[in-house]
């Protein structure tokens, strides 16, 4: 195979380099690495400035926002804004930076947004059901080995290979 | 010595700056990796590429044994570290949501980010749809409040609900990681040339 992903890294080697920083990240924070939290900060960010009266009421809202602290001050934003300049590098020196949909040739560019939206939304609630994503949930609870992060995983993963029949034609 | 922050060896108020730093190398690794792109992130539902195995398997050895080692060598106060705690309900449930939203939208939180962040369109839809996503839960969050808090098992370790020891269960799991590992490459050779190329 002769194709574009040539030009990635070896995914042993990222999988190593991942490691190193999930642990550096311990080392450092005493936590692991996340996403999905920033996602949470912005939706109560949103919602706070709209209506102050209805994020403080509400029962899920209210735990994120304190007088002291703007809501989209956390730990996580800063670490997302991190990986959006990273990931930007890394595709600038691989010259993989342009506005493009990415889809199948089988499919239209507008089935491809349907399905990225819609997977978004369930992304999004089921983070916050399940305490976290990929990142903040299944990776790196794998790492300190805790039982949430390897349920998290297998049910992520696990629910994904049950249900790629039915969504087989938005990829093969 | 380790962790530094929650220790003050390292003064919290720099907090915002590591974050960006961690999460720069973070969005640097994943997107030299591939991972800004679902059809080679979705590969590993259909068996044409499992990248996402095998970064994601390899990490969390990588981490998982290095984190046992800097706790055996004193390097680092495993006390001190953030455990997720285990909800068993919410942790199957929202995996389960989750999953089916890995395979229709063709990422997560971080791989979306990283999509964005090279000029992908799906990569902003699909952040955009998380928020949303998001706004539902909260919303609706009186109604699933008892999924969210049942079953609560606290900050327990796999190893402890299986009955095994951690060097040995980390053992285990290196094996079956290898063994995963193999048989992905085997099931890629088998698929991939019969697809067109990405």
């Amino acid at each position: 195979m002769n194709d574009k992903s040539n030009k990635y890294i070896s995914p042993y080697l990222g999988g190593f380099l991942l490691g190193l920083l999930l642990l550096v990240t311990f080392f450092i924070t005493g936590r692991g690495l996340g996403a999905s939290g920033a996602t949470k900060s912005t939706v109560v960010t949103v919602v706070d400035a709209v209506s102050h009266s209805h994020a403080t009421e509400s029962a899920y809202y209210s735990k994120f926002i304190s007088d002291d602290k703007h809501p989209m001050n956390t730990w996580l934003t800063f670490e997302v804004l991190g990986i959006l300049a990273g990931a930007f590098l890394s595709g600038a020196l691989a010259g993989r930076v342009r506005f493009k949909t990415e889809h199948s040739p089988k499919i239209t560019s507008k089935t491809r947004l349907l399905a990225a939206a819609g997977g978004g939304i369930l992304f999004g609630f089921g983070s916050q059901l399940g305490r976290g994503c990929t990142s903040g949930a299944a990776l790196s609870g794998m790492a300190t080995l805790s039982t949430a992060g390897f349920v998290t995983m297998l049910a992520i993963f696990g629910t994904g290979f049950i249900v790629a029949y039915f969504f087989r034609k938005l990829w093969i | 010595m380790g962790p530094l922050i929650p220790q003050e060896i390292i003064d919290p108020q720099w907090n915002s700056v590591i974050a960006l730093l961690i999460g720069m190398a973070f969005g640097f690794i994943l997107e030299s990796s591939g991972f800004s792109s679902s059809r080679k992130l979705a590969g590993v539902f259909y068996g044409y590429d499992f990248v996402v195995l095998k970064v994601f398997f390899t990490a969390a050895i990588t981490a998982a044994l290095g984190l046992y080692y800097f706790d055996y060598a004193g390097w680092i106060d495993g006390d001190l570290l953030y455990i997720n705690p285990t909800y068993l309900t919410g942790a199957i449930a929202g995996g389960v949501v989750m999953g089916i939203g890995f395979v229709l939208g063709g990422f997560c939180p971080g791989t979306s980010t990283c999509a964005a962040a090279i000029g992908k369109i799906d990569g902003w839809v699909f952040w955009g749809g998380m928020l949303v996503g998001v706004f539902i839960f909260s919303e609706f969050f009186p109604l699933l409040q008892e999924a969210y808090t049942s079953n609560a098992l606290g900050p327990i370790r796999v190893y402890e609900s299986l009955g095994l020891n951690a060097s040995t269960f980390i053992m285990i799991l290196i094996v079956v990681a290898l063994a995963a590992f193999y048989v992905a490459s085997m099931i890629q050779k088998k698929i991939r040339p019969k697809r067109v190329e990405f």
